[in-house]
């Protein structure tokens, strides 16, 4: 038996940044733009898209695709406020992937304006997998504390905007709010930051405005 | 813990090889993991030993090579590397960086027979 050695430098994420490209274009060549929220459990994801959903819907058409390990609950929730959406169950897996959000891309009606993907709870494994979005969330609740940017760097690296979630329990809570951002933006430099409440409605519009401006600024490009 | 689907991921490029290459098994299989991949090493070893039982793998061994983060900054161009976050550069204290290694999860290669 002969034996020999073969270089092979192929990229583990390579079939599913592929998919993710691809999503990319076909969102691109409709005008609809995607935000992929991660969080941990319980920071508060699908009240926040509930919220953005009443400020922003149905001036501005939109689509929700619910990832959860099991039950769709969530999409129910968006449902019940006249939103399309979808519900990956991922049957124990604790992230989406690009091929998850490709087998509903195609049911997705024109036109959509926004489309969210809320990824499954979980601050670690959705951080790998671009799912072809044009911004990605990291959420981060009050009563989680502080230590979550450093605990869990790779989902603040890669997201391009920090929301703080439940900003009404601040009082209650000893929770340093400067603190949390400088040390998110050691992390990344270059993280936009809002502070809301589902509860009392606080930053959520300006987080709709965050949204139709990045919307606008990227049907102005042609990446 | 994703590492079991990148397993997964790792089994489809070996049949694709294995396809092309037309070997019988394989000996060894080479992964770079940068600190920043988002994989944990041990489990990923274990995913593979799990993953491996009845395939063209089944006797093969998992060579892990890890590597540390390395970040150029962007203000004085300082390049360094670091084990942990965040990542400041140790020249002018800013954590305007570029990451340069660290974050990939690549199958560099493959030792097979037949």
């Amino acid at each position: 038996m002969s034996r020999k050695e073969i270089t092979i430098l192929e990229d583990l994420l390579s079939s599913n940044k592929k998919i993710a490209q691809d999503i990319r274009l076909y969102l691109k060549a409709k005008n609809i733009f995607s935000i992929n929220l991660m969080s941990s459990p319980g920071s508060g994801k699908t009240s926040l898209i509930e919220k953005l959903i009443e400020e922003l819907f149905p001036k501005h058409p939109i689509a929700v695709i619910e990832g959860d390990i099991e039950t769709d609950l969530d999409a129910a929730r968006i449902k019940a406020k006249g939103v399309p959406a979808w519900s990956i169950t991922t049957g124990g897996a604790c992230h989406l992937e690009a091929r998850m959000i490709a087998q509903v891309l195609k049911e997705i009606s024109e036109p959509t304006e926004f489309l969210f993907i809320e990824n499954v709870g979980n601050l670690v494994c959705p951080a790998s997998y671009d799912l072809g979005e044009n911004l990605r969330f990291v959420l981060l609740s009050i009563p989680e504390g502080e230590d979550k940017p450093l605990k869990y760097p790779k989902a603040f690296l890669t997201a391009h905007c920090l929301v703080i979630t439940k900003i009404d329990l601040i009082g209650l809570l000893s929770f340093d709010l400067e603190k949390v951002k400088e040390e998110a933006r050691k992390i990344n430099p270059h993280l936009a930051i809002f502070a809301t409440s589902a509860r009392t409605g606080q930053g959520v519009k300006e987080l709709a405005t965050y949204l139709l401006y990045q919307r606008k600024q990227w049907l102005e490009t042609n990446a | 813990m994703h590492e079991l689907s990148l397993i997964a991921s790792l089994f489809e490029i070996l049949e694709t090889q294995k396809e092309k290459e037309g070997f019988k098994k394989i000996i060894a299989v080479q992964l770079r993991c940068g600190l920043l991949s988002g994989v944990v090493p041990e489990c990923l070893q274990t995913a593979f030993e799990i993953y491996k039982k009845d395939t063209l793998a089944s006797e093969a061994r998992l060579i892990l090579e890890v590597v540390p983060v390395k970040f150029k900054c962007r203000f004085c161009g300082q390049i360094e590397t670091a084990q942990d976050f965040p990542l400041i550069c140790s020249q002018c204290q800013r954590s305007e960086v570029e990451i340069l290694e660290g974050t990939e999860l690549t199958l560099i290669s493959l030792e097979v027979e037949g």
